[in-house]
């Protein structure tokens, strides 16, 4: 029986507990030098106009005011193209370390923001409720080495997402110089917890003393960032990944993609801070080292309905695009092209169940076992170099 | 009475009171309780007097205060015409001076707001518009109208403790919400979901009791509401409507959108929906199921009155258990807000409060999306803590370290480097340089200053006594850490807020 069978095995029976007593054997096998970026695009990106298939004449006829022409769009090949906000990605795509993957979603899809955004962190079915993100799970079953200054760090605004729920260690920054400072003066109170609310309290005190002791950030990074909020935040990951002092996932995220309404301009702006500052991420962590170690995938709680509304904006939908990135990703087209005719009422089928992309992460990238995670088998992506 | 009183006031303050709490004085620690989760902190001087009394008796005189409207004088610019089609018509200069009179009005609003939670004697009636303000949710960032945003939170404070139906009913007409959810361009033949999604989604019924089908059907009966181009006000326009038949959750006829609030309305999950979420917020973040069903039906019975709704919850028995107390998180707000009121400490510009509570993860006027801020175990993560934290060491740290006496949430402010935006649109990730220089000089206006001696000189007895009555007043439960001891008060009052356990309420 090899180890993976044996983990198969003992998920099933009652004794789940027994899985994080297991690490100590898993782990060496673990590569936790691996780094996961995820990017949360927050509010449902509008995925057919961010990846356009423009040669789709009912594409037009969907979107008789917001489609993007095909003058405007930048081909990726002869079917599909970026948004030309997107332009600073393109460098990226030729040198095929951008996967696009397309109509990514997951079975009865759920159209509110909220729990479909549940739905994806939890790596749950649509029926099904898990108050553990898919990332905590992942931690728990597999912990990341203890000499790690923490197990994943959250950078920009403090949503936890896949990495709430659990135990794992979990920091939120800002600014890394600020919460050194802070951390430092920070006294940490011992006790026993008496209320869930409380023990939440010391848990995050305690995070915050392991991460100060074994946080580490170098200042000596040449590359330039977009100043934004964005650029800002891919600036302090960046800081902190060259500061190696272990951290095995972060997290940024980008908000305001609910596009009801006006969303030519906005969706136009938020792709060009995410692509100017993704390519500057992407330069930093070539400038220190980390791009073959990194990879980066977006997510977003859902895409947009495939016809635009009077509002110049497309109300929530189903099936969307993703992105990985990395100097380790095979660049390239996965997934489906959308189907626009016939549509599943009036949304997009989905090819690729989200959890696929997250067994790849969990198989491919870390090397763990991904079915005691995510409840079952996922098909796996054949879009890294191992 | 006045024998009574005394007599409770004797036996009460740290006394269980375990016998029938229909005839019995309710005591300290249930008085303080009460006041504590009622409003933002529980003033000694009540404290005492709510001891005295029932626990019904205590509701009923809280609920018998409360206003309805605000003391403080709103900004004088709420009440300018809003006329749509001429903001529309503007050439890009125009623009460009509207969104910064409109960010200066949006700080303007939230230091008015801050005034008044920090002021009013009914604070109980500020805590359920806040409690309103993040359940039919707008932002300033989407409705970038000041002007919209106050009216909407004077409507929501008039129904704070009112009628749930007709605070529905006005809420789905008013127009920050017609802007927010974007029924401004709802029209017959091409709808637009979000606010027919979401007024069955989080507004009544909760996920999981509509399908998308009654989504689409109620979206339908909406089209037509909109504003008036001229004045901004609501208006319906017929021939926008969608007159056709609608069937929305197994009913069918011409439905506009006061019928579709109708049936949601008639609907029992309505009822258990709030009743569960006014339950998380002011009892425990475990809704006992039984009891939500009882006090849901009264609230149904009573054609959705929310004081009987209150009433009901705040004299329950799971209200006052002792495992509910300390189990709820201080929002940044509460905290803040709650900090100033407990120690009677007065800030001369309000600004900063904002600037502190958004880098706390609560700006309002500006919850992050449709359904509000998360709340709960999220308000805590490592960054808020320690902001929290620091705020309360350097502000009962004033008297040992001289140089640290001075505005101590201007410097917080500058530190964190905040940048108020009400714009998202426009370049929100780049204040300029003129933009910061002026929120730093406002800052600089900002002194807070702490009298310890008066406050301290409220309680009585020996020093263990009086530390023990501090303690109780300003921590829900046992504090984790026994404080050192000390004779200084201040030095005391640093040690408790400094626990874990003053973040609880």
């Amino acid at each position: 029986m090899n180890r993976r069978d044996f983990l198969k095995v003992l998920s099933l029976t009652p004794f789940i507990s027994y899985i994080p007593d297991l690490s100590f054997a898993i782990t060496p096998q673990a590569n936790w030098n691996n780094l996961l970026v995820l990017l949360e695009l927050k509010g449902g990106n509008d995925g057919l106009n961010t990846v356009i298939p423009y040669t789709d004449p009912t594409y037009y006829d969907l979107r008789p005011r917001l489609g993007i022409t095909r003058d405007k769009v930048l081909q990726l090949d002869e079917k599909v193209g970026f948004h030309p906000a997107l332009e600073a990605l393109m460098p990226l795509w030729k040198n095929r370390e951008l996967a696009v993957i397309q109509s990514v979603g997951y079975p009865e899809p759920n159209l509110s923001h909220f729990r479909s955004i549940e739905i994806w962190e939890t790596a749950s079915n649509s029926n099904q409720y898990l108050s553990e993100g898919w990332l905590s799970r992942v931690f728990t079953a597999y912990p990341p080495p203890k000499t790690f200054a923490a197990d994943a760090i959250v950078v920009g605004d403090s949503d936890l997402g896949p990495l709430g729920g659990g135990t794992a260690r979990v920091v939120v920054l800002s600014n890394i110089q600020r919460f050194l400072t802070q951390a430092k003066q920070n006294g940490i109170p011992n006790g026993r917890p008496a209320n869930p609310a409380l023990a939440h309290i010391l848990k995050v005190e305690e995070d915050i003393r392991q991460a100060a002791e074994g946080l580490k950030t170098s200042d000596t990074l040449k590359t330039e960032f977009p100043n934004s909020p964005f650029g800002n935040a891919l600036k302090t990951a960046s800081r902190v990944i060259a500061g190696n002092s272990g951290i095995a996932v972060i997290k940024v995220s980008l908000d305001g993609f609910d596009t009801h309404s006006n969303q030519f301009n906005r969706q136009e702006r938020l792709l060009r801070e995410m692509a100017e500052g993704l390519s500057a991420f992407r330069e930093a962590l070539m400038e220190i080292n980390r791009w073959n170690s990194t990879l980066i995938m977006s997510y977003s709680e859902f895409g947009r309905r495939p016809r635009e509304n009077l509002s110049t904006g497309t109300d929530h939908g189903t099936a969307n695009v993703h992105f990985m990135l990395g100097g380790r990703v095979k660049g390239g087209l996965y997934g489906q092209i959308p189907q626009l005719k016939p549509l599943e009422g009036d949304n997009l089928r989905f090819a690729i169940d989200f959890r696929s992309l997250y067994a790849t992460v969990i198989e491919k990238w870390w090397g763990l076992n991904a079915s005691p995670v995510l409840g079952r088998k996922f098909g796996v992506l054949d879009i890294l170099k191992v | 009475m006045w024998i009574f009183l005394l007599f409770a006031l004797l036996l009460s303050p740290f006394s269980a009171l375990g016998a029938d709490s229909k005839s019995i004085p309710m005591g300290y620690e249930e008085a303080r309780h009460l006041l504590n989760r009622t409003s933002f902190a529980a003033d000694e001087d009540q404290v005492r007097e709510f001891a005295g009394l029932t626990r019904e008796q205590a509701v009923d005189r809280l609920l018998s205060s409360i206003r309805t409207r605000a003391q403080t004088p709103p900004p004088e610019w709420v009440d300018e015409v809003i006329s749509l089609r001429r903001i529309r018509s503007m050439n890009k200069e125009e623009r460009e001076n509207l969104r910064k009179q409109y960010r200066r009005y949006g700080i303007e609003l939230r230091a008015w707001w801050y005034q008044e939670m920090l002021s009013t004697p009914s604070p109980f009636t500020e805590k359920m518009t806040l409690f309103w303000h993040n359940h039919f949710t707008s932002s300033l960032q989407k409705v970038k109208v000041p002007q919209f945003m106050y009216h909407q939170n004077v409507l929501l404070r008039q129904y704070a403790l009112g009628n749930f139906g007709e605070m529905l009913h006005a809420v789905s007409k008013d127009p920050a919400m017609i802007v927010y959810l974007d029924n401004v361009s709802n029209r017959k033949g091409q709808p637009n979901e979000n606010f027919a999604r979401e007024v069955m989604e989080l507004f009544t019924l909760g996920e999981g009791h509509y399908t998308e089908q009654d989504v689409k059907e109620a979206a339908r009966a909406f089209s037509g509401w909109s504003l008036d181009r001229e004045t901004g006000r609501f208006h319906f326009y017929p021939h926008l409507h969608d007159e056709g038949l609608k069937t929305i959750l197994g009913q069918t006829g011409n439905f506009d959108g006061d019928a579709v609030l109708d049936i949601l309305l008639s609907k029992p999950q309505t009822a258990e929906f709030i009743t569960t979420k006014l339950w998380r917020e002011f009892v425990s973040p475990t809704p006992n199921p039984g009891e939500v069903k009882r006090i849901a039906a009264l609230f149904r019975d009573s054609h959705y009155d929310i004081k009987t709704l209150m009433r009901a919850l705040l004299t329950s028995e799971d209200f006052y258990a002792k495992e509910n107390r300390g189990v709820l998180i201080k929002s940044p707000v509460e905290f803040i807000v709650g900090t100033l009121r407990q120690f009677n400490i007065q800030p001369s510009d309000m600004r900063p409060l904002a600037f502190v509570a958004r880098q706390l993860g609560q700006d309002i006027f500006m919850p992050p999306n449709v359904k509000g801020w998360l709340g709960g175990e999220s308000w805590i993560n490592s960054n808020t803590l320690l902001i929290r934290k620091q705020l309360l060491d350097r502000l009962f740290r004033a008297r040992e370290m001289p140089d640290e006496s001075g505005p101590i949430l201007e410097r917080l402010a500058m530190e964190n480097s905040i940048a108020l935006q009400s714009d998202s649109d426009s370049k929100p990730n780049s204040p300029s340089d003129r933009e910061q220089r002026r929120m730093i000089r406002l800052q600089r206006a900002l002194n807070l200053q702490f009298d310890s001696d008066t406050w301290c000189a409220q309680f009585e007895g020996d020093l263990t006594e009086k530390q023990n009555h501090m303690t109780k007043l300003l921590l829900a439960i046992e504090p984790l850490q026994k404080p050192q001891p000390t004779t200084d008060c201040i030095e005391f009052i640093r040690q408790l807020v400094l626990d874990p356990v003053y973040q609880l309420k």
